[in-house]
């Protein structure tokens, strides 16, 4: 009961908070949104038994790729309501290819749930050992057979993190920067000169 | 009792409410990477339901793999965007032909 009670929940609140995400005027509203959405997608992931996963992506997402959008949204100086231009005119055909997407993937589901569509099935080399928590066989599966999948993926974060420094970075010419190498050779023979001015006379530099 | 039927169900309208958010969004970039990260999380919620209901684990692993390069293809999305507005001072999507391709 309490699980058929906590999925609905979780389902009604992710679905929600999705269209909240895709319609608030105020792009930090729709990030805000998003969070939630991602909240509630973890907590359907818990439901199945799925824990690694689920604490993934609130910590990916929720931690990393959320803050990351408020970081850009906050950051550029946009008008917002001159890019909500065009929203209404857009309204109706976007509707009606939503609408025709939904029923055409409700209608693959029922016809898999009537049983008209015959799948494939797991060959079993991959389940949960009895007594085996999800993250023991999830880390025995990606350390083992999917070693070199789990490296290539290691290798596209890798480059999207040169990807995106190399992009945003900028040599600004408009302000002084440090020249490390030229304070380290400076000495203090060629920095300083020991004078003794007489009396009433000044000194030239 | 929830079966796998409900996960698709949640996981299509999802998937579908992204697609709209692509479309009504037409200039705002901001909100359309976010409609594909939403898109991501149907395909993710998909993955993990399948793979908890059929008893593989395969599933759970390839959405780890739709993880990584969702946070990745935000990262470089972003940073486009930055550099974008930089250049030009706005972010509105709809009038960038630079390269006329």
């Amino acid at each position: 009961m309490i699980h058929v009670f906590a999925f609905y929940l979780f389902a009604v609140l992710t679905i929600a908070s999705g269209a909240v995400t895709i319609l608030a005027r105020n792009p930090v509203h729709s990030v805000l949104w998003l969070i939630l959405a991602f909240f509630n997608a973890a907590g359907l992931m818990v439901l199945v038994g799925a824990e690694f996963i689920a604490m993934l992506l609130v910590i990916v997402y929720v931690g990393a790729v959320a803050v990351l959008f408020l970081f850009v949204v906050m950051m550029l100086d946009i008008d917002f309501a001159e890019l909500r231009a065009g929203f209404v005119k857009n309204f109706p055909l976007g509707m009606l290819v939503a609408v025709v997407l939904l029923a055409e993937i409700v209608l693959g589901i029922g016809a898999y749930k009537a049983g008209a569509l015959q799948l494939g099935s797991p060959d079993g080399t991959a389940t949960t050992a009895p007594g085996d928590t999800n993250i023991a066989a999830i880390g025995e599966l990606l350390y083992g057979r999917y070693l070199f999948l789990f490296e290539a993926s290691g290798l596209v974060l890798l480059v999207a993190m040169i990807g995106a420094i190399v992009l945003t970075h900028r040599q600004r010419s408009d302000t002084r920067g440090q020249i490390v190498a030229k304070q380290n050779a400076r000495r203090p023979e060629e920095a300083t000169i020991n004078m003794k001015p007489e009396v009433g006379k000044g000194m030239t530099l | 009792m929830i079966g796998i039927e409900h996960y698709v169900v949640v996981s299509s309208i999802l998937f579908v409410l992204g697609v709209l958010g692509i479309f009504l969004n037409r200039k705002n970039i901001i909100v359309i990477l976010m409609a594909i990260e939403l898109i991501l999380l149907a395909v993710n919620i998909n993955l993990v339901a399948f793979s908890a209901f059929l008893h593989d684990l395969t599933g759970q692993i390839f959405a780890m793999f739709v993880l990584t390069v969702a946070a990745g293809e935000a990262a470089v999305g972003l940073a486009i965007l930055v550099i974008y507005f930089r250049s030009r001072g706005t972010i509105a999507v709809d009038d960038v032909n630079r390269m006329k391709g």
